[in-house]
């Protein structure tokens, strides 16, 4: 998309759950872009995609989040998201959200048009074929459903673990299914979604895995969540923490930090 | 059927404590889910014939006044009735007329949702008319005296042994110590007793997957052959339809009919396709002698030319519930009506209305897998969030849910206000949760923390952290 040799300017989306859980994911994932070959800016006026008010039918606040996340987001060649829940709101649900306002309409597909998942982002647009990354273990991948389902993300982020040092990736059961997050979903129906929950973490344990992978941190929150409550080993990182080498940086999801 | 839709959250936890059910519904996955994927792996042109079954659908809306008419005059011609019916009271009347008119006591049926819908066996009971469910699980759940769990399983909830015990407890007449261990021990039994049901008949009644408007005809799929002996023997047939089951043509049924039993139970095709056209003619060696089509509305007409017209695509194959998360963790009865899973979490409001039915478009984690199964490619999470729109607009969902939504979303809007929350939240969760990297408990947070931990956030924010970062680059 840049004009000449100049690198492709990106803004990062932190996505608001990355922002106050998990801020290792960001550095992580703007690690992973200057890599490919990116600069990177963190727009200053974002805070959510507004999903949350979208998914509750509340369209005119969703609207209005959207509103303000076209514009924090105009002028970058590219607006990359480490979530496919975030980037599909963005990418599949803002032109839904102004159908029939054909001005900002046309704003929410030009901003659509360049909006990523970061996993597809580094590997579709550009070109990463490997990472330079260490990871002594075996993983097993959880596919969430957004990015699988709106954004077709599937074997971009098997493609990339398969390039890290040291990791075996391991298939586990129904990795496609729902892990029951669901957003509000999770507390509105909080007995529905811990039976979900119970399946998946059922398919995470028979995969025998060291770490639990995934593209989005409102599922490896619930499965994390999950699988500690159950008592379980397995440990959980963001995708790009690992592709990015920094799983030993600091505790893993729901760990506490003394160990390691 | 009595909706119990309003109080699906007590019926889910009911589900969810119970042992047999979550028994039972293990079995789906390998029944239904496998099959479906097999069958559509050996299909290359699966997505071209989706798009071709669209076309047509869309195509018949938009032309349903002109189609339904079209239908009528050619069933007319062939020497049948065509029954118009606003609501299930209007179509129970027309069912029961034609009953006494033909002086009916017993009346065998085929599986039918409308019937379901219209709850046609309570009305006729009620009236002095036995009814007779031919469909072996449609059978099991009458004599158990409850509603369908699933559309094209009825009886999926349960597991054989409470067949069984049901066997047992209505065919006293039979020895009381046979074997009844297995299905096919179940099915011999069934099968018995339908026979002579099937002969002793006075109406038969069945329901349409397809109504064919070039020719008047209606079509059935069953894999017991039980709509041809429930059609077929008694004096009348009387088909109970939906305005939206018709098509054009044979020909697009043929289409559609490729996609239905693979997306329905994953076979190529169900073991029974009947078309049934007018009554018996003077050189028919059997048939009824009388075909009445109860073309029921019920609301349906409504949804035309609304957000929620997609929804008149269903062909009721019951993908979407085989492959919905919830549905396989609840089971059909606990969405307390009629249509259970995505389908029903959008056609339940649009029938009985939000205020009865607004958990169940809520109830979705949009997990997208009906979606993209749904032979018809209807967008069911997004007609589920529609609802939500609705409801949210009337001020209808829970007081706290809204208000909770409309605070976040002010701050949210609000940036630099947003900012000192997200920052104090990471800062004092990440404070008390940093020793054990998580919380057992957290106040008004028990709909996450009665089930699982929250991990706790690392400390800082991203944003705060990001801003020192610079300023530290900028200095150095």
């Amino acid at each position: 998309m840049p004009a000449g040799n100049r690198k492709p300017r990106v803004a990062l989306f932190v996505t608001c759950l990355v922002d106050v859980f998990r801020p290792s994911v960001g550095f992580a994932a703007i690690k992973l872009i200057e890599q490919a070959g990116c600069s990177v800016d963190v727009p200053e006026l974002q805070t959510c995609c507004g999903q949350p008010a979208y998914n509750s039918g509340d369209r005119d606040d969703a609207k209005r989040i959207a509103r303000q996340v076209i514009a924090a987001f105009q002028g970058f060649d590219y607006v990359v998201a480490p979530s496919g829940s975030c980037a599909g709101m963005i990418k599949a649900h803002y032109p839904a959200l102004f159908s029939d306002e054909p001005e900002t309409l046309a704003r929410a597909k030009e901003l659509s048009s360049r909006t990523y998942e970061l996993i597809s982002f580094l590997t579709d647009v550009m070109k990463l074929e490997s990472v330079a990354a260490r990871f002594d273990g075996t993983a097993t991948y959880h596919d969430s459903c957004s990015g699988l389902r709106e954004l077709g993300v599937k074997t971009q982020p098997r493609k990339l673990l398969a390039s890290v040092k040291g990791l075996t990736l391991t298939e586990m059961r129904d990795a496609e299914i729902c892990c029951g997050f669901g957003g509000t979903f999770a507390v509105k129906y909080g007995d529905i979604s811990d039976k979900i929950a119970s399946e998946k973490c059922a398919n995470i344990e028979a995969a025998k895995a060291d770490a639990l992978l995934a593209g989005d941190l409102g599922c490896l929150l619930n499965m994390a969540g999950k699988l500690k409550r159950l008592g379980r080993k397995t440990k959980t990182w963001h995708v790009a923490e690992i592709l990015a080498g920094m799983a030993a940086d600091g505790p893993a999801i729901g760990e506490p930090e003394n160990e390691s | 059927m009595k909706p119990t839709s309003h109080a699906f959250k007590a019926n889910a936890r009911a589900a969810l404590g119970d042992p047999k059910l979550q028994q039972a519904m293990t079995n789906l996955r390998a029944g239904f889910v496998e099959r479906r994927a097999l069958m559509v792996s050996r299909m290359p042109e699966w997505e071209q014939l989706r798009d071709q079954a669209v076309a047509i659908k869309k195509h018949t809306l938009a032309h349903l006044d002109f189609y339904l008419e079209n239908f009528e005059r050619n069933v007319v011609a062939n020497g049948g009735q065509v029954h118009w019916c606003r609501d299930a009271a209007e179509a129970n009347a027309t069912v029961l007329s034609i009953c006494r008119s033909l002086d009916a006591k017993t009346v065998t049926k085929g599986k039918s949702m409308i019937g379901e819908e219209m709850a046609v066996n309570d009305y006729l009971e009620a009236n002095g008319i036995t009814p007779v469910e031919t469909d072996l699980g449609e059978y099991i759940i009458q004599i158990r005296h409850e509603g369908p769990s699933h559309i094209i399983a009825p009886a999926v909830h349960l597991v054989k042994e409470q067949v069984a015990e049901s066997f047992r407890a209505t065919h006293t007449h039979l020895d009381p110590n046979r074997k009844l261990d297995d299905a096919r021990q179940m099915c011999d039994e069934a099968r018995g007793i339908m026979r002579q049901k099937f002969l002793g008949a006075d109406v038969g009644i069945t329901g349409a997957n397809f109504l064919i408007a070039e020719t008047g005809s209606s079509i059935i799929v069953t894999n017991e052959g039980n709509g041809d002996l429930t059609q077929t023997l008694p004096r009348a047939h009387i088909v109970l339809a939906s305005l939206e089951k018709m098509v054009p043509t044979l020909e697009d049924a043929a289409t559609i009919l490729r996609l239905l039993a693979r997306s329905a139970t994953g076979q190529e095709f169900s073991a029974y396709t009947t078309i049934s056209t007018g009554p018996r003619r003077a050189s028919d060696i059997d048939g009824p002698g009388q075909y009445h089509v109860v073309l029921l509305d019920n609301g349906r007409s409504a949804l035309l030319g609304t957000e929620f017209e997609d929804m008149l695509r269903c062909i009721r194959c019951a993908a979407c519930l085989n492959h919905c998360p919830v549905y396989e963790a609840i089971g059909g009865k606990s969405y307390g009506w009629v249509y259970p899973g995505p389908m029903g979490s959008v056609l339940t409001p649009s029938l009985l209305g939000i205020e009865e039915a607004g958990n169940l478009p809520n109830a979705s984690t949009f997990c997208g897998r009906c979606e993209s199964v749904c032979p018809m490619k209807i967008p069911l999470p997004k007609m589920m969030r529609h609802w939500r729109e609705r409801e949210f607009s009337r001020h209808l969902n829970p007081a706290a849910a809204r208000w909770g939504i409309l605070a976040w979303a002010f701050l949210a809007t609000r940036p630099g206000l947003y900012r000192i929350f997200s920052d104090g939240a990471a800062l004092v969760l990440g404070y008390f949760g940093k020793a054990r990297g998580r919380f057992r408990s957290l106040p008004l947070a028990g709909g996450w923390t009665d089930f699982r931990d929250m991990p706790a956030p690392q400390g800082q924010s991203f944003h705060r952290l990001y801003a020192r970062e610079r300023r530290r680059k900028e200095r150095a």
